[in-house]
């Protein structure tokens, strides 16, 4: 944090037992080149990114694995499961990704029920979670705003609950504020938003929602400058959060003036 | 006797050098078992395995590693 805000005491962003500064963390999908990527990420501060399992390209005609371009020592990778529509499926992906550099056993569990929205399929969801947690997996789940799953999550043993903003890539802003703060309100695990951040003032207001971080990939990779996008991102992530600890003032339908009426000349 | 075998490798199949490893298999794909998870009919083999495990007939084998995603 900057040295305007250091009169706030904000507690560690922890998750899964490990803590972590930054509570913005970033994907690597849908660069237009890896050196942006880098720079970009460089940039967001994060210090959590997240990368896909895919097949190795045999014929190389493909960019080589992501490992060439970020460096395991310097920022903490996170495994996900996109693209799988079963539960067994994910688990498949969850466990390769474990062995894919030994990195750690966190994982972003998705499990996508429907491919036009993204959205997520709850019941597989619930499944993998439960088989990972039990395999010893810290699993971070990608859910919708829907508060009972939140709950069947936590109670499956997530390390934390990432409900969305917005479908993914949609970049719509923060739709349902009430559902991701009533999930926070009632969450004892880290709840981080994920997907559907479109720009700063996005990240901020969902910031202002109490949660604990923030989750975005195509918000920054789509930018016209990744970079700038990156650092406008990690601003915005910053004050959201400050301005969620400071506490707003309440609202009123009325003005109310912030000058003296006294000593008006006549 | 043929001194080659059909295996599946990343869902297309491919013709190995029979009493191949897994490791050898990689080695001949210019793979860097470092950056490789294997997966051997539907079992994750670790890397120190790589080069116990020899390759029959049939074997339907998974190379993957990390790319970009969110």
């Amino acid at each position: 944090m900057t040295a305007a805000v250091e009169t706030i005491r904000d507690a560690p962003f922890t998750i899964g037992g490990r803590t972590f500064h930054s509570r913005l963390m970033v994907g690597t999908g849908k660069y237009r080149d890896n050196e942006t990527m880098v720079r970009a990420i460089e940039a967001s501060g994060a210090e959590i990114v997240t990368v896909a399992v895919r097949r190795v390209d045999l014929d190389r005609t493909r960019e080589a694995g992501i490992l060439y371009h970020l460096d395991p020592k310097k920022y903490f990778l996170l495994a996900n499961t996109a693209g799988c529509h079963t539960a067994e499926d994910a688990v498949r992906y969850a466990r390769l990704a474990r062995e894919g550099g030994g990195f750690n056993e966190f994982i972003k569990l998705e499990v996508i029920g429907d491919q036009e929205t993204l959205l997520p399929d709850v019941q597989g969801l619930l499944a993998a979670a439960r088989t990972l947690a039990k395999d010893g997996f810290q699993v971070l789940a990608y859910t919708n705003e829907d508060l009972v799953t939140a709950l069947r999550l936590e109670d499956a043993g997530c390390a934390a609950v990432m409900p969305l903003a917005s479908p993914i890539g949609s970049g719509l802003g923060l739709l349902n504020p009430y559902g991701v703060r009533t999930i926070k309100h009632r969450l004892k695990v880290p709840v981080v938003v994920d997907a559907g951040v479109g720009t700063a003032s996005d990240a901020c207001v969902t910031m202002e929602q109490g949660v604990d971080g923030i989750l975005m990939n195509t918000a920054l990779a789509a930018a016209r400058d990744p970079v700038a996008m990156a650092h406008a991102m990690r601003l915005a992530v910053e004050a959201g959060r400050v301005a969620y600890l400071a506490g707003r003032m309440p609202k009123r339908e009325v003005a109310v003036p912030s000058s003296p009426l006294e000593g008006m000349l006549d | 006797m043929n001194d080659t075998i059909d295996v599946t490798v990343n869902g297309e199949r491919r013709a190995v050098a029979r009493g191949a490893t897994l490791l050898e298999l990689l080695r001949t794909l210019e793979l860097d078992p470092r950056v490789v998870v294997v997966e051997h009919n539907r079992a994750i083999v670790r890397r120190p395995k790589l080069g116990d495990v020899t390759v029959a007939p049939g074997d339907a084998i998974e190379l993957v590693h990390f790319v970009g995603g969110g």
